[in-house]
């Protein structure tokens, strides 16, 4: 309501001339595009708080977390795998005439191996995650909000947020590295593939050069990163799921600002992890 | 049409002696929303109290403060003697067992079936030891609603009929003193509604619950009420029998029988 009113007023101010002021621009227009911004970073940070604080103490819900691990990690596994062929055939063959044209052929799997391994693997296989987990576990738990179904847990000597915030954002947490190693080995795999297609080099010198090649500096950050891609993806599903707006457009929309907002921290984890293996001197 | 404070008319009041809920000046907003505004009310041992209100006049949030699935704002909630308001977790999940909750949307949980459903709150109140004992309880209270053949279908096979029943089972199962019913009906047709009405009141024979039912459906009300309350604007109203209401002259309570 009150952004509506300020809308309206800077808009009146710009139509009588005064919008030329700048600095009151500002003033009414940071506000404006801050505070969404704010809230939500709030209630996600809220939320991060809680689920520190409140997951870590008895009663433990083992089962429900297996279960979940097996749902999150092992159905993704055929797409995850799919996806990360083709990702490394398709980008070997478009590097390929490039490095021949500069005779360095021979420096094609080390090349691919370190885009794969420290890039492209963990941050296209977690927005893949993103798409397909993050979705579901918004739009599940959304719809298990406006159906009460949450409320019938609470009723039922369950904490609604142990059993089902907390398995699923540790199994997002656990299982996304597992996916990004496997997709990084299928992709390697797609790229010893993609390399014979045209050349031929055997199997055991592909994977001599890929391993030649990476050091400790670039699986280790790679590694370390997942796990927060993971956490994010899981914290975002289930934060938005959890406070979905009653009706089925609610849920719709859970499960979509679930994406994008879990694919924009992808990102922005990327940068900072970078940042930091750079500080650190890990390159 | 006088509102009355307390219980005038009831035949039932001589073993009406206990009260199991007891609410006075329940206050409940939300924002600038004052959706509950000074409520009162008394349910009694083994009686069926209907709470009738319009769409929205705030009947699922008061029996969700009931429940503690809410914080009033203000007021008095005694249950069973406890004071809900101030209970902590642990606490407020034994008063829980003894009381049913029936969802108005059910509530059933969609990745599991009807079996699992039921188990559901056995398991978590630690209440059964036993496979047997479960398996035996899941039975009985399929069979009180007469779904036993279901045990292994998933609540999206069931008709909206159906799953009402097995949400009641699942809320039977633990064999609640009181039973909140969150508008039992609504939405079935007349037929469904009408066997989920005898079903209530032979659950109160049979049990000796007390139960407290959110409706705004008459036939519901006519068939079920032992006492209404009538509630407007975040109040009581008005109190008194089905029959009594019903020849009242106060407009906004014709309102509801018409
Ligand atoms: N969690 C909530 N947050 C904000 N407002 C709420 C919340 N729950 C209920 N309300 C508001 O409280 C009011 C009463 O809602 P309630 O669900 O109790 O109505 P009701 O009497 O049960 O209606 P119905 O017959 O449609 O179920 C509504 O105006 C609703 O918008
Ligand atoms: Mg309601």
């Amino acid at each position: 309501m009150t952004t509506v009113i300020r809308e309206y007023d800077l808009l009146q101010q710009i139509n009588q001339g005064k919008g030329t002021d700048l600095i009151k621009i500002i003033k009414l227009n940071i506000p404006l595009k801050v505070r969404p911004f704010l809230e939500e970073a709030g209630g996600l940070a809220g939320f991060t708080g809680k689920f520190f604080a409140e997951g870590f103490r008895p009663r433990y819900e083992f089962q429900e977390f297996i279960r979940q691990c097996f749902i999150i990690g092992y159905k993704s596994l055929p797409l995850v795998g799919l996806t990360g062929f083709i990702m490394g055939l398709v980008l070997t063959m478009q590097l390929r005439p490039n490095l021949v044209q500069y005779g360095l052929e021979s420096a094609l799997p080390g090349m691919v191996g370190i885009a794969i391994v420290r890039e492209i693997g963990p941050v296209i296989t977690a927005l893949i995650f993103a798409g397909k987990i993050g979705s579901s576990i918004g739009a599940e738990l959304g719809s298990m909000k406006v159906t009460e179904q949450i409320d019938a847990m609470e009723v039922s000597g369950t904490n609604p947020f142990k059993y089902l915030v907390f398995t699923r954002v540790l199994a997002t947490t656990l299982m996304l590295p597992i996916l990004v190693i496997l997709s990084d080995a299928i992709s390697l795999y797609g790229s010893y593939i993609g390399i014979n297609i045209r050349g031929a080099t055997s199997f055991g010198f592909y994977w001599d050069e890929v391993f030649r090649n990476l050091t400790f500096g670039d699986v280790m950050p790679a590694f370390v990163k997942t796990y927060f891609f993971g956490f994010a993806i899981g914290l975002v599903g289930c934060h938005k799921g959890y406070h979905s707006n009653k009706g089925t457009e609610g849920v719709g929309r859970s499960a979509n600002s679930a994406v994008v907002l879990s694919s924009i921290l992808v990102f922005l984890i990327d940068l900072i992890s970078v940042q930091i293996t750079d500080l650190m001197g890990l390159n | 049409m006088a509102i009355y404070p307390e219980i005038k008319t009831h035949r039932l009041k001589e073993h009406l002696s206990e009260e199991v809920v007891r609410i006075r000046g329940l206050k409940k907003s939300f924002g600038s929303n004052k959706v509950l505004d000074g409520f009162d009310l008394s349910l009694y041992r083994s009686e069926n109290l209907v709470v009738l209100g319009k769409s929205g006049s705030g009947k699922s949030v008061l029996i969700k403060c009931i429940i503690g699935l809410l914080e009033a704002d203000e007021g008095e909630i005694h249950v069973l003697g406890h004071s809900i308001p101030e209970l902590d977790h642990e606490e407020l999940d034994q008063i829980r067992v003894k009381l049913g909750f029936l969802f108005q949307s059910n509530a059933l949980y969609d990745s599991m079936t009807v079996r699992e459903n039921l188990e559901f709150p056995l398991r978590r109140h630690w209440i059964v030891v036993t496979q047997d004992q479960v398996d035996q309880m899941v039975r009985e209270a399929l069979e009180n609603v007469g779904l036993g053949h279901t045990l292994d279908m998933m609540p999206i096979e069931l008709s909206g009929g159906m799953r009402k029943r097995i949400a009641l089972a699942r809320t039977l199962i633990l064999r609640p003193e009181i039973i909140l019913y969150d508008e039992p009906t609504t939405g079935l047709d007349p037929i469904t509604a009408g066997e989920i009405n005898e079903l209530m009141v032979s659950i109160r024979e049979r049990y000796k619950t007390s139960s407290l039912i959110i409706s705004h459906d008459m036939k519901c009300v006519r068939e079920t009420a032992d006492r209404v309350v009538i509630l407007i604007d975040g109040k009581c109203y008005a109190e008194d029998s089905y029959d009594g209401l019903s020849r009242s002259k106060d407009k906004k309570i014709r309102d509801f029988f018409e």
